[in-house]
């Protein structure tokens, strides 16, 4: 052997091919930009994989299906209908009451929530005596899991039992007991209150977080200049709280609109499907009903109902210089 | 003037009595009836407060044996994979949404912005829209059934969530700390983990705490990818003792107490990262 041994073998051969070949790539450090962005894709893959994974992919999935008639069951035929799902819910009266009952439904509990939200949010920030203890029990309904809310007001609405009853006979309001679930317009209003109940004081919490932080002065100032309370909770505070409001409103909206559990477990869609939502008939369509095609279209008219919903809010509520609270 | 004051601080306290009424009263119900004996609890008029309280309703769901009928008796178990499920959710959202929230938060890459847009968009994803998919592949893996397809369907809506976020607390976070770091030699990782994580880690606790509560109190998955008792979470257990015929409120209401004490106990104690996460998630989204 005539070449020389040792580590830098590779080297000087290097070194002799500089005549003729170009120079290897020199390594250099990667800047310090360069160094991010490999780590931040590196940071950001699992998650953003697991996501694709589970919400993509199904989506995708669910939007063929919304184009097959697709019967549940083994060696059921699935044939293609186009548009034919959508076209049939969109002229099927059914849905049209059930997108009625869940506005009814969003409307009423959103806007009670938002109006005691932000009246509760006042009275905490106004500093009455246990104003913190006030704040602090607010969590305990919110913490609350959404079906033992449910299974409670069901409770508490017992035509036979229940202790709505209980009150209204004590203090005289009524002469026996009356099976409030079972009657048609009523159903829908109690499960209102029960899902006001539930999130108000989530809309209160963040709202009057959000007070908090506002500047004492200019509400001073208007006093000073003989503005009163209403005057300044309108011109000042509120507007000052819009970009909190948006927020929790389409935070509470777009929820709201796909409210399942709560009538699930209080009313069970009952009586006459008066309490059945959105996400109820989804639910029936696919699981009960076995049209599966029919509850997959059903899905993504929802989605398009609360991408509206939240493109409707943004704007009208949103102005860019006030994103920060 | 004094006098002023005192009335507008008394009329502001009355104001509260209603409202901590309208709180506490339905849970006050809730809890005398956990202890009321079947008999009482179809009293007319109500026995408001128990005149013979008892245990017996918690001890049939939590002793099983004791109970005649399947599903108090599966109570136990529903509980254990409650916390079991919740747990593992509330540590894979925090570890692998952790570094993700870190990268969209600080680092400039391509394509951040449009991942972090993408993000926020899961959250206009009704949950529905994904189950069947999702259970035609849980049922090929013959995932049915067994804790970790929740974990994993959980994911779907909690890991955007905590994503969200974490991201909103790692921004808080002064760049001059990161900076001084890097000019210390750390790392990229290194200021991460030596940096970053300590600060934020009321903003961690924060985004654990709603991880934990939102898979606790998740429903219609649960409710569609398990079918054995042995399987089922606490929402989904509490949903039984409605049957078909009969109604078991008695094991319904101590159910429900104790399935609503985690969350609430932890929402109690830790009340100021609660409000913080709200905020952080509502008023920065």
């Amino acid at each position: 052997m005539f070449l020389p041994q040792g580590k830098n073998t590779a080297y000087h051969f290097t070194l002799m091919a500089t005549k003729t070949l170009p120079l290897p790539r020199p390594r250099l450090r990667l800047t310090l930009q360069q160094q991010d962005r490999r780590i931040a894709w590196l940071l950001v893959a699992p998650s953003l994989l697991i996501i694709l994974g589970i919400t993509l992919y199904p989506i995708v999935s669910t939007l063929i299906l919304s184009l097959f008639n697709a019967p549940t069951g083994i060696n059921q035929v699935r044939t293609f209908v186009g548009l034919g799902n959508y076209l049939a819910m969109l002229q099927d009266q059914v849905f049209w009451e059930t997108i009625g009952r869940t506005l009814y439904f969003t409307v009423a509990s959103v806007g009670l929530e938002m109006v005691l939200g932000l009246a509760i949010a006042q009275l905490i920030h106004a500093h009455p005596w246990g104003w913190q203890f006030l704040r602090i029990s607010l969590i305990v309904p919110w913490a609350v899991p959404t079906i033992v809310n449910g299974a409670m007001w069901r409770w508490i609405y017992n035509g036979n039992f229940g202790a709505l009853n209980g009150i209204m006979m004590q203090l005289g309001l009524i002469k026996h007991y009356i099976p409030w679930l079972t009657i048609p317009d009523l159903a829908m209003p109690l499960i209102i209150l029960a899902d006001v109940w539930h999130m108000m004081p989530f809309v209160a919490l963040v709202l009057q977080a959000a007070l908090a932080t506002l500047p004492e002065e200019l509400d001073e100032a208007a006093a000073v200049d003989g503005a009163n309370p209403l005057q300044r909770f309108w011109f000042i505070r509120l507007p000052m709280l819009r970009p909190a409001i948006l927020v929790v409103l389409i935070v509470r909206t777009v929820d709201a609109f796909r409210v399942f559990d709560i009538a699930y477990i209080i009313t069970n869609g009952g009586p006459a499907f008066k309490t059945v939502t959105i996400t109820y008939l989804t639910y029936l369509n696919t699981f009960s009903y076995g049209k599966q095609g029919t509850g997959a279209a059903l899905y993504f008219l929802i989605s398009i109902f609360t991408l509206a919903m939240a493109f409707i809010f943004i704007r009208f509520l949103y102005r860019p210089e006030e994103t920060q609270v | 003037m004094t006098l002023r004051k005192f009335s507008r601080k008394l009329f502001l306290f009355l104001l509260t009595i209603p409202v901590l009424l309208f709180i506490f009263g339905p849970l006050i119900w809730l809890f005398s009836a956990s202890l009321s004996t079947q008999v009482e609890l179809f009293a007319i008029p109500p026995h408001w407060i128990p005149q013979h309280p008892t245990l017996q309703n918690y001890l049939e769901i939590i002793f099983p044996g004791l109970a005649a009928s399947s599903v108090p008796r599966t109570f136990g178990l529903s509980l254990l994979n409650s916390l079991k499920i919740a747990s593992a959710e509330t540590v894979i959202c925090l570890v692998v949404g952790g570094l993700a929230a870190y990268a969209l938060a600080r680092l400039r890459f391509k394509g951040n912005r449009a991942i972090q847009i993408g993000i926020l968009g899961t959250r206009m994803i009704p949950e529905v829209s994904l189950i069947i998919p999702l259970f035609v592949v849980a049922s090929s893996l013959q995932l049915i059934n067994k804790p970790a397809v929740l974990v994993i369907t959980y994911l779907s809506f909690a890991l955007p969530y905590a994503i969200w976020m974490m991201i909103a607390f790692f921004q808080t976070v002064p760049i001059e700390l990161e900076d001084a770091a890097r000019i210390d030699g750390c790392g990229r990782l290194g200021i991460l983990f030596r940096v970053v994580m300590p600060i934020s880690v009321p903003g961690l606790i924060s985004t654990g705490m709603f991880t934990f509560l939102v898979a606790w109190d998740e429903f219609f998955y649960a409710l569609i990818f398990t079918s054995t008792l042995a399987a089922k979470t606490i929402p989904v257990a509490i949903s039984e003792f409605i049957g078909r015929y009969v109604v078991n409120i008695n094991g319904m209401m101590a159910g429900g107490i104790l399935a609503a004490l985690p969350p609430v106990l932890l929402g109690l104690i830790f009340q100021r990262y609660i409000v913080r996460g709200m905020t952080a998630g509502a008023v920065k989204g």
